[in-house]
């Protein structure tokens, strides 16, 4: 009889999955740092760093996949920064999709816009700071959003409550201004502080060889500003999250085997208001040196109105600065791949280079590879403060 | 006016007869392309489908590594078709997906969702020769037939696989192939390819592709089970195994754009 029932239950939970769809995957990390010359502050560590990062996803679907729940915790342990060991939700959300139509609510990722080594419009998430400089890595954003697809485009509605705030290296870190950011006593222009309610608007369309975005939001502006103030017998550099409003625009052109890429926003806050630009081309060449290894040639120019600044008012770190990258994918079994990427400023001297390898490892392992070096003499620049955190980054991660 | 057109009518009428009547008159070009359409003509109508397919690449040492994509499509009249594919493995491509919709002539628009960034990148689409996910098959390999894509020449019969066989030779419209020709054997009852040949910008033999195991669905539509692409000049291969067709599902022009690359499973 209990056999029965086991048999019974089994079947049961075999019509259920068929039913639905319950998927666990994820990565999981092992990430070695060395920085070449020893710490420029007191209290950072002098030249090693390890770190384990796991990141699961749980996804169920049902309804032919038009109803889905997803979950993706992420958790990083640092055996050198105490405020680069930390977890984030980074999604945990109910996305119902119809014919023309699409409800997705819960905690989310949206990425906007097109260029590659600044992401000027990309404004919904906050940045977790702790993990790269390249600003690429985003804490989860709580939200409804609404999107529509239409023959003349698609339009998304974002309803964005609750507001994270970045996150930034603590004492013991590496890769932080001299002063290190108080992540208490944090300040807000809303009287509402985090809990102020943010819209955003962003139309998006493919005509032909062209891929156009525009956006318009509006709330709590993701970049703080950063005031030294004394904190007791330290100094400390105090954020301030001020209101703005942003409209941005990215194109894309694809032509043959050009790719066109602008981004521009125009952003309106109580401290002021600027526009900036990043745009730039790539051109890949297929098939070099007769074998099956493709060159991807980039260029960017970014430019921002509020130019270079002053050490008293400093500007934007983007306001005059071109970028150069090359990316090479070998298009072998492992699916090797080098990105390299070199940034000068052109008001200073302030250089930067970094290099990116990757390669699978039998079907569930990846190593990689990351070198940063740094290069500033202008204190203005803000990489002067990081001139001496160059480093070399070895990682293995596990997929499953 | 209406006369002029009856006349045209009536003139394209006595062409059609002839060339069906007096096929032996027409040149070798003309019978490539007349077995090529037919083949096309044959398969058309399946609206939309889905599959998954398995991807196993060795190389020469014996080494083994898999790759398992789903892959929805759906037919455009006048058009190239769109498609979706959907990577499962490896592991650390799961969740990236690929939006292509094609065209006969021009350049096909092409996206790439990557799942880690959350981001939709349009990538340049012109990159037909280069292999796709480390595999012998090349981007064009897996394309949409459209018989605009070459032009045609009747080579003559062969018996392949117990099977009587038309051998055409194409020739890629698209400077960007990576082929100079490709030699096609179709058998003559049900117009299936039995057999590729792909030769290199050299002119030199490259890989041959093997269809294996038919079956019929909804009582038209022949897919090869497992298709087995040999490279001779690096010893390579790669086996492509297809499951769970499945056609006239049900997609919708709608299941084919941004939103369902950033969603789909």
């Amino acid at each position: 009889m209990p056999i029965k029932n086991l048999a019974a239950l089994a079947l049961l939970l075999t019509f259920n999955a068929a039913a639905s769809d319950f998927e666990v995957s994820g990565k999981v990390a092992v990430e070695e740092r060395y920085f070449f010359e020893t710490n420029q502050y007191d209290n950072q560590f002098p030249h090693s760093q390890t770190s384990i990062l796991v990141e699961p996803e749980f996804y169920w679907g049902w309804n032919n996949g038009d109803d889905t729940v997803t979950f993706k915790p992420f958790y990083r342990l640092d055996d050198q920064d105490s405020e680069r060991s930390h977890g984030d939700i980074r999604e945990l959300s109910y996305i119902h999709a119809s014919d023309d139509w699409e409800l997705r609510t819960g905690i989310r990722k949206e990425y906007w816009g097109v260029t590659e080594f600044q992401h000027l419009v990309d404004v919904i998430n906050q940045t977790d700071g702790v993990e790269d400089l390249d600003g690429e890595d985003k804490l989860g954003q709580l939200m409804v959003n609404l999107s529509l697809v239409k023959d003349w485009g698609i339009v998304d509605l974002y309803l964005l409550p609750g507001f994270r705030e970045r996150t930034f290296a603590g004492e013991d870190g590496r890769l932080r201004a001299p002063m290190i950011v108080d992540k208490n006593n944090v300040s807000y222009e809303s009287s509402a502080q985090e809990q102020h309610l943010d819209v955003a608007m962003r139309w998006s369309h493919s005509v032909g060889d062209f891929d156009i975005g525009t956006h318009w939001f509006h709330g709590t502006n993701r970049e703080p500003i950063l005031t030294p103030e004394q904190d007791g017998d330290k100094l400390v550099l105090r954020q301030y999250y001020n209101q703005m409003d942003q409209f941005g625009l990215d194109v894309q052109a694809t032509i043959d085997d050009w790719l066109y890429k602008f981004e521009s926003i125009y952003r309106n806050t109580n401290d002021g208001n600027f526009w900036a630009t990043q745009a730039g081309f790539e051109y890949s060449f297929v098939g070099i040196f007769d074998s099956n290894a493709d060159l991807g040639l980039l260029t960017e120019y970014s430019w921002d109105s509020r130019g270079e600044g002053s050490i008293q008012e400093p500007g934007a770190s983007f306001q005059n600065d071109l970028f150069f990258g090359s990316r090479i994918a070998f298009n072998d079994m492992q699916s090797s791949e080098v990105l390299m990427g070199f940034s000068t400023d052109l008001d200073h001297s302030a250089t930067s280079f970094i290099l990116e390898a990757n390669r699978r490892l039998g079907d569930n392992f990846k190593a990689v590879i990351d070198i940063r070096v740094f290069n500033s003499s202008d204190p203005i620049e803000q990489t002067y403060a990081i001139k001496n955190d160059d480093h070399l980054q070895l990682s293995i991660e596990w997929y499953f | 006016m209406f006369k002029k057109k009856l006349v045209l009518g009536t003139l394209s009428a006595i062409a059609l007869a002839l060339v069906s009547n007096i096929s032996i008159a027409m040149t070798p070009e003309q019978q490539g392309l007349e077995i090529s359409k037919e083949a096309k003509q044959r398969d058309l109508g399946w609206i939309d489908s889905t599959a998954d397919m398995l991807m196993l690449l060795r190389n020469q040492q014996g080494q083994e590594s898999i790759r398992e994509i789903k892959i929805k499509s759906l037919e455009v009249d006048d058009d190239g078709d769109k498609s979706l594919t959907i990577f499962n493995k490896p592991r650390d491509v799961k969740g990236t997906a690929f939006l292509s919709f094609s065209h006969p002539v021009d350049a096909d628009d092409q996206w790439l969702y990557l799942p880690a960034l959350k981001r939709v990148k349009r990538i340049a689409s012109r990159n037909k020769s280069g292999p796709f996910m480390g595999s012998e098959f090349a981007f064009e390999d897996l394309s949409s037939f459209e018989i605009e894509k070459y032009s045609y020449k009747y080579l003559g019969d062969e018996t392949i696989n117990g099977l009587e066989n038309f051998k055409v030779e194409q020739y890629p419209a698209d400077e960007n192939s990576g082929y100079t020709k490709r030699i096609v054997w179709l058998d003559k009852n049900e117009y299936r390819i039995q057999k590729i040949e792909f030769y290199d910008r050299k002119n030199a033999l490259l890989k041959t592709l093997s269809y294996v195991d038919y079956k019929q669905y909804l009582g038209k539509h022949w897919r090869a089970d497992t298709q087995k692409m040999l490279n001779h000049q690096n010893g390579k291969s790669t086996e492509l195994k297809w499951t769970n067709y499945a056609f006239k599902t049900g997609l919708k022009d709608g299941d084919f754009n941004r939103n369902s690359l950033k969603r789909v499973r």
